[in-house]
């Protein structure tokens, strides 16, 4: 698959850089380093949009077997992790739509839904929201919340927002225009901020 | 400034990539409007909430388990 070019300013080499030349030379060590670095996110990203454990740590296999298989095609025009993302999206949305086979799966599909495009709710939240719940409970919250997100706009955010990508990285990982990334993520923050707004949102009447 | 002018702005302003001239018509449309301004805060949070909290963790034990069996497959492929 082309990857489509994206502008690099002159920077210092990547340390992956060094670690895939190696791996390219038959280097395990310098291979399992990178998978030491990188499998937690691709985890967490391939968690995200499949929103299914079992899938997720499958994708973590497969994702890192087919980037050895295709060290040759990493071209370094981009960063090393943004070529795995891009693998483990690819791989996920692949999982997605096996899964629900009667809906198709698409990055474009979910733009038709207008919920989020209004902001609704204006109480503003509390502070620390960790002081109403505990830790385990608030990780149900999040997980619920995002969970019901449309996959596009869900990917979108969690590529950007949690795993901190540029957003001309997210548009490469995803094959969006950057301007697409720019208004799925709005929705996708908007209809969290929504969501959440109804557990995190301070008591009437109560002003910190 | 109106809201919807306002939302469809609030993407360049949180990723610091808002023209400067518009990014003082994004701050003085926060001063007059309070629901954008909670709008602003809360998206804010909700960010740094998803940040902050490792929602999917990976145990220890999967960890290495998924661990060795990439590499006991990569050794196979005919390396090192
Ligand atoms: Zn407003």
């Amino acid at each position: 698959m082309p990857t489509p070019t994206i502008q690099s300013p002159a920077v210092e080499e990547h340390p992956d850089v060094a670690l895939v030349a190696r791996a390219r030379e038959g280097d395990t060590a310098a291979f399992e380093q990178l998978v030491r670095q990188y499998d937690r996110q691709i985890f967490r990203v391939a968690q995200h949009i499949t929103q299914n454990r079992e899938d997720a740590e499958d994708i973590v296999q497969d994702v890192f077997l087919k980037a050895y298989e295709k060290l040759d095609q990493f071209q370094g025009n981009s960063k090393f992790s943004t070529w795995l993302v891009r693998i483990a999206v690819n791989e996920s949305l692949m999982r997605l739509r096996k899964r629900k086979t009667s809906r198709t799966v698409s990055m474009d599909e979910d733009v038709q839904t207008e919920e989020g495009a209004i902001p609704r709710d204006f109480a503003d939240w509390s502070p620390n929201p960790e002081q109403i719940y505990g830790q385990s409970e608030l990780g149900d919250i999040l997980r619920k919340t995002i969970q019901g997100l449309p996959p596009g706009f869900r990917t979108v955010f969690t590529l950007r927002d949690i795993e901190n990508l540029s957003t001309e990285e997210t548009a490469e990982a995803l094959g969006l225009s950057v301007p697409a990334v720019k208004s799925r993520l709005l929705r996708a923050r908007l209809q969290l901020r929504e969501r959440l707004s109804r557990y995190l949102k301070q008591p009437e009447g109560v002003k910190p | 400034m109106t809201c919807t002018e306002f939302l469809a702005k609030m993407t360049d302003y949180f990723d610091g990539t808002i023209a400067k001239e518009l990014e003082a018509e994004v701050r003085q449309h926060m001063c007059e409007c309070s629901h954008c301004e909670v709008v602003v805060n809360t998206t804010r949070q909700t960010i740094k909430i998803y940040r902050d909290t490792d929602v999917y963790e990976l145990s220890t034990d999967t960890r290495e388990r998924l661990i060795a069996n990439i590499m006991s497959k990569c050794r196979g492929k005919g390396c090192a």
